[in-house]
């Protein structure tokens, strides 16, 4: 066996992730890796990719989970610390200066850009519920994949 | 040689791992475990209810959410996020084994989910309820 094939065997045995962050801006598809991160985060909304929020909002973010836009989403502390790394490492870059970070993607200024086109009726849809529900409309959403052929607008 | 040394770490590290995934408990287990403390909590205890532990799931303790709100008021089948609508397993543990099977996700969904639903943690006695009530979904 080569070093390069141990070397894979040994990333499957530890269950080692492959490093996120590997988006494609223009293809709107991004590589959301760490097995914690899905885990614990994907259960009660898809895993948003770290790259749509500079580490600065992750941070303030993932210290308040207790109070997680109105729910409680609390972690324990080494599960909490080690998706924090995860999101700092591949977070996004810094487009709000110095006023206080961002904590929602959609009160982003690149979120409102992006969807200026969507009317009302289509937010405000049963079948949409919540700009929350990415995947509502981008089917594979949460496999990181928003690129403009994956849409399907609910009727 | 340097990568079987490597290799032999990442078995070991799988072993141990595997040792923790494997300590696996059963619904019953959690069940016992709430009497036990159901009994230190509350003088006079005098066992669970499925009916009490039901009508506990399907209704609203002051806030705006119940258990039936995301879980539905057929824990047997898929619920829903109220928020998020992200599909939810469904709970009972008859329609889906990986239910009441670890200690850690027990732990942690009741004390978010209870906080979210009543403000509050919930006592062994509601906690014990609501389970005898999803054991006996079928």
């Amino acid at each position: 066996m080569n070093i390069m094939k141990r070397l894979g065997v040994l990333l499957a045995l530890t269950g080692a992730a492959i490093p996120a962050g590997l988006a494609v801006a223009g293809d709107h598809a991004y590589t959301i890796g760490d097995p914690t991160y899905q885990t614990e985060c994907a259960s009660c909304h898809i895993a948003y990719p770290p790259q749509l929020l500079p580490a600065r909002s992750w941070r303030a973010l993932m210290s308040g989970l207790d109070k997680h836009f109105g729910t409680d989403a609390s972690l324990d502390p080494p599960t909490a610390a080690r998706i924090t790394a995860f999101l700092e490492q591949n977070a996004g870059r810094d487009r709000n200066g110095a006023s206080a970070p961002v904590l929602r993607i959609t009160e982003t200024r690149w979120f409102a850009h992006e969807h200026d086109e969507v009317p009302t009726r289509t937010w405000k849809s049963p079948k949409v519920k919540s700009a929350a529900n990415c995947t509502a409309c981008h089917v594979d959403g949460d496999q990181g994949n928003f690129s403009e052929h994956g849409i399907r607008i609910p009727k | 040689m340097r990568t079987s040394l490597l290799v032999r770490a990442a078995l070991a590290v799988l072993a141990v791992t595997s040792a923790v995934a494997a300590r696996a408990e059963t619904p019953a287990d959690f069940l016992r475990s709430f009497e036990t403390t159901a009994r230190q909590e509350q003088a006079g205890f005098a066992g669970f209810s499925a009916a009490r532990g039901a009508a506990f799931f399907n209704s609203t303790h002051g806030r705006e959410w119940s258990c039936a709100s995301c879980h539905t008021r057929n824990p047997a089948t898929t619920g829903r996020h109220a928020k998020t609508d992200k599909p939810i397993t469904p709970l009972a543990p008859a329609a889906n084994a990986e239910r009441f099977a670890r200690a850690d996700k027990v732990e942690k969904w009741f004390r978010r989910n209870c906080n979210d639903v009543l403000g509050r943690a919930c006592t062994s006695a509601e906690k014990g309820d609501v389970l005898t009530y999803l054991m006996s979904v079928r």
